[in-house]
């Protein structure tokens, strides 16, 4: 038996199950990008494989017209295009719902379920019937689809045919395929399915001063307003994306009209000890410059970072997380490396890392690393992940202040040298603990040997104890002073709140929707997104201030809530985790249920 | 190397270079290096080199390694930036640096460890990448500041001081670069300065990438009988195939040579580099030739040295990445960022 499902407008979550290498990505895009130009909240999740062509790959889709956007496993329709996959993505549909799928070939009898309705529509036998190519017809599959879709649910055809014109203004044949193959799709919708379905959309004004933008291009943004010079990376997934971007962008901006010639120079490393070599190599001599990495890469680098970190030379680290250990699941997502991240490198090392949550702070963090790293000669790590770094997101226009200008810390002038009796590297400190640097090829009296190896306040080798332990101090100093000047964390307040719910980065707006979720369970909380490391004084007060926090994090060690016991006096027992980490963006309900399950274990204990 | 530290007195004697400086000034601190340490024979010509080449000392970047070899840069030069980095790692840091600031010269200092076995394949990538500097590597063929274990340019058979042979073939840096495409191979020997001297100046005027292997005895680990990279296996196997003038741009060169001995490379910046050929049947500037005689000479035991490959056509790392001709360092804030205006602009297409 059917089970009638309730009008949802502009509310429900829908998942395309594709075979990866078949055009679907573009399809999938489409149909986001689509109902974000109806003005109404929306997010794409691309859960894909690591290959390039065969596998099964899912892309989700969810509407919230309150702009509650993260991940849901609630899927009112599944769009069936993987007859491998069909067992399981029939099942996941929920009771009431659709399967869209294609009925060239009849379904197994086995999959049909009672409660959720079949739509089929003959894709492969359209697109062979109207497309004379195979690699078309493959393709066009996808796109046919997007007609179906558009007209079950509503979806405003001016604005797809606005975005074709756009999409393919230089390959008309291309326009007119896709153009063609979303006809039929559609065309047989209308004939023959019940058109439209009680999920629907309807145009809202929620999205007009918003931009669709993946993390990683907003970081290479970032870093091309920072004034990033020199950029020298290993590929790797998920964090490939932001090199091709800071390259278009590069190429775009940086390149002379007249000549050719580049402000900019791009290294691709043979790999990541390289890359982050060449990095402290450029910032050195005074270039603003970055590496963009994942886990992997990190490990890597561990070496050098502990070189940069010791002799105080600027980096700008971008760490696109993906799921670890070793290889661990390339292209899923995971917030794993914080601890990684925050103590890199042997010996005793503390590290900047700042933690964004969506596309914008990516921007917005970028540009702020290298300012942070300038000021505290160091090297700042900048956190993001697969799910922000990759999937495009809804978030406000980027604002840019003309009045920026970089801040490179303390460096001396030619004038200021001249003016000097003597400089020596590492002293005398300002009130950040920072002491002034020299560039190469500026002045012979700047001149001095940057080591690794131990040295003294005045940058000469030394073995001696107590000069060294002078240097480390000031280095610890010096990394406590940046408390200050890290982004301060967002602190949302609830009336009543009973406890508090912290978390970090790309959890954000999973955990903000499961608050109201908490709420109408009777529990009310008070939110702190922490925003950067060393942490402000702010977060130490927020978890004094609650009897018990819940720590949201994607990871199984609980990494977050450790770097929280160990860098505050907060006892480590009101800290409790709520983890997910098998590899998918997190969900509001995985949120409420940890935090449910262990109140009542609370209570009955 | 000097056990007594040498006064700053200056001799009346020392002839100022164009710049005004003396050699003195090229000079950098005390050598801690043991006493006969090839490598402070190579620290001497580098001084020299520059002293000659009237480089202002703070156009110089100097980096290094770890390792005995990665010491040296502290004794050459105290008025220019040195980075002594990591091990193996100093091809990146001065590949990135030079990205960063092209005008500067830059001399890398390593050793057969730091680049033929931790560092081999960042040294063959700043070859491949071209990057515009010297590259010295004071091999010695065995790892001196950890006490006396086989690199991995000790020659098969050599012995060790406590008497074991190695078995492991070596890796030759010069083969290595020539196979890479490197446009300036050279090899030379710490006790031979007249070869020496003239070879570093004309790699440092060298528009790419210019190894420089000098074979640099270990006074203390392999400087004994049996081991081939002793002074006295050196001198007596060494073959100078190619002796290198250098000619700065703004002399006349004068002298007169019989026919085919003679062989003149126009540098970049129009200076000159004059190879004289030794050995008559080899030619500096014929990669597969130079290749095949080397390899041949090399089976006999004999140690062939001069510059020993030179091609200044190649396209250094700035050429090939089209980098302003500015160092990027110079640039104004102004000139990198696209500002507000482009921004929104930039934003309709992410709708």
């Amino acid at each position: 038996m059917q089970q009638p499902l309730k009008t949802k407008v502009n509310d429900y979550a829908f998942k395309l199950a594709n075979v990866n290498g078949t055009g679907s990505a573009s399809a999938n895009s489409l149909l986001m990008q689509a109902i974000f130009r109806m003005g109404i909240p929306v997010s794409g999740k691309n859960l894909f494989p690591s290959n390039i062509q065969g596998l099964p790959t899912w892309y989700e889709i969810r509407v919230n017209r309150d702009g509650h956007t993260s991940r849901t496993a609630e899927y009112d329709l599944m769009v069936a295009m993987n007859s491998e996959t069909y067992a399981r993505d029939i099942k996941e549909v929920r009771p009431g719902g659709w399967v869209l799928y294609d009925s060239t070939f009849p379904l197994d009898k086995a999959l049909l379920r009672p409660d959720v309705t079949f739509l089929g529509v003959p894709y492969a036998q359209l697109c062979n019937e109207a497309f004379p190519e195979v690699r078309q017809r493959t393709l066009m599959k996808n796109i046919c689809y997007v007609g179906t879709l558009a007209a079950l649910m509503g979806i405003d055809m001016e604005v797809i045919s606005g975005m074709l014109e756009e999409k393919f203004s230089r390959k008309p044949a291309l326009r007119d395929s896709n153009r063609k193959a979303i006809e039929i799709g559609r065309r047989y919708a209308l004939d023959h399915l019940p058109c439209p379905l009680p999920i629907s959309l309807e145009r809202m004004d929620a999205t007009k001063d918003c931009i669709l933008i993946d993390g990683n291009t907003a970081t290479a943004l970032g870093c091309l307003y920072a004034g990033a010079t020199v950029a020298a990376w290993y590929p790797i997934t998920p964090s490939t994306s932001v090199l091709d971007a800071f390259t278009s962008l590069c190429a775009r901006y940086r390149t002379d009209d007249k000549t050719g010639e580049r402000r900019y120079c791009i290294l691709q490393a043979e790999d990541e000890l390289a890359a982050i070599g060449m990095v402290i190599g450029a910032s050195w001599m005074g270039a603003r410059s970055f590496t963009s990495t994942a886990g992997p890469g990190i490990s890597l680098m561990n070496e050098l970072i502990g070189l940069a970190y010791y002799a105080e030379i600027p980096a700008v680290i971008v760490d696109v997380q993906r799921v670890g250990p070793s290889t661990g699941m390339p292209t899923r997502t995971q917030q794993g490396d914080i601890l990684l991240c925050a103590y890199a490198s042997h010996g005793d090392t503390k590290h900047i890392v700042l933690f964004p949550a969506d596309p914008g702070e990516c921007f917005h963090f970028a540009v702020q690393a290298f300012d942070l790293a300038e000021r505290f000669q160091t090297p700042v790590f900048m956190l993001t992940d697969l799910d922000i770094g990759m999937n495009d997101w809804v978030v406000p226009r980027l604002e840019w202040d003309d009045a920026y200008r970089p801040d490179r810390g303390r460096v001396l002038s030619r004038e200021d040298l001249e003016k000097m009796p003597k400089f020596h590297r590492y002293s005398p400190e300002d009130e950040l603990a920072v002491a002034a640097r020299t560039l190469p090829g500026v002045h012979s009296k700047g001149a001095f040997f940057t080591r690794g190896s131990g040295h003294n306040k005045l940058g000469g080798y030394t073995e001696i104890p107590d000069e060294y332990q002078e240097v480390m101090d000031r280095l610890l100093r010096k990394h406590r002073a940046a408390r200050d000047h890290v982004p301060a964390p967002v602190i949302e307040r609830r009336e009543g709140a009973q406890i508090g719910v912290v978390t970090l980065g790309g959890c954000d707006r999973a955990v903000r929707e499961s608050l109201g979720q908490l709420e109408e369970h009777g529990v009310r909380a008070d939110y702190m997104r922490v925003r950067g490391f060393p942490f402000p004084a702010a977060v130490e007060a927020f978890l004094e201030e609650h009897e018990l926090v819940f720590v949201v994090e994607q990871n199984r060690d609980a990494q977050l809530r450790s770097l929280l016991t160990l860098e505050t006096g907060v006892p480590k027992d009101k800290l409790r985790s709520v983890l997910a980490y098998g590899g998918f963006p997190l969900q509001a309900k995985q949120v409420v249920d940890g935090v449910m399950a262990q109140l009542k274990t609370g209570v009955d204990a | 190397m000097s056990y007594i530290k040498k006064p700053v007195a200056r001799h009346p004697s020392l002839q100022p270079n164009a710049l005004g400086l003396t050699v003195r000034d090229y000079e950098g601190s005390m050598s801690t290096l043991c006493a006969g340490c090839g490598h402070d024979s190579i620290t001497a010509a580098i001084v020299r080199a520059l002293f000659e080449l009237d480089v202002p000392p703070h156009r110089l970047a100097k980096l290094s390694g770890i390792g005995c070899s990665s010491k040296t840069p502290t004794y050459f030069v105290s008025g220019a930036h040195g980075f002594n980095s990591a091990h193996g790692r100093m091809p990146a840091i001065a590949t990135g640096a030079n990205a960063a600031n092209r005008d500067l010269i830059y001399i890398g200092v390593s050793g057969d460890g730091d680049s033929l076995s931790i560092g081999l394949g960042q040294m063959v990538h700043a070859m491949r990448r071209n990057v515009r500097m010297l590259y010295v590597i004071e091999n010695n063929g065995v790892y001196g500041l950890t006490k006396g274990q086989f690199s991995a340019s000790s020659d098969v058979g050599s012995k060790s001081k406590r008497g074991e042979a190695n078995t492991q073939p070596p890796i030759d840096p010069v083969m290595l670069a020539l196979n890479i495409g490197a446009t300036f191979v050279a090899r030379s020997f710490s006790g031979d300065k007249a070869q020496l001297v003239p070879i570093l100046k004309a790699a440092l005027r060298h528009d790419g990438f210019a190894l420089v292997d000098v074979i640099s005895p270990c006074v203390t680990f392999n400087d004994h009988e049996g081991s081939t990279k002793s002074y006295l296996h050196t001198r007596k196997h060494q073959l100078p195939v190619v002796a290198a003038d250098f000619v700065p741009h703004a002399q006349e060169i004068t002298a007169s040579y019989e026919a085919g001995t003679v062989k003149d490379v126009r540098m970049h910046d129009g200076s000159v580099v004059r190879l004289h050929k030794v050995a008559p049947d080899y030619d500096p500037t014929n990669r597969t030739a130079a290749w095949a005689y080397l390899e041949d000479h090399q089976r006999r035991g004999q140690i062939p040295t001069g510059l020993l490959y030179l091609d200044e056509s190649g396209s250094e790392m700035h050429a090939a990445a089209k980098t302003t001709k500015r160092p990027l360092v110079d640039l104004r804030y102004e000139e990198l960022c696209p500002g507000g205006a482009a921004l929104r602009e930039l934003q309709d297409e992410y709708r």
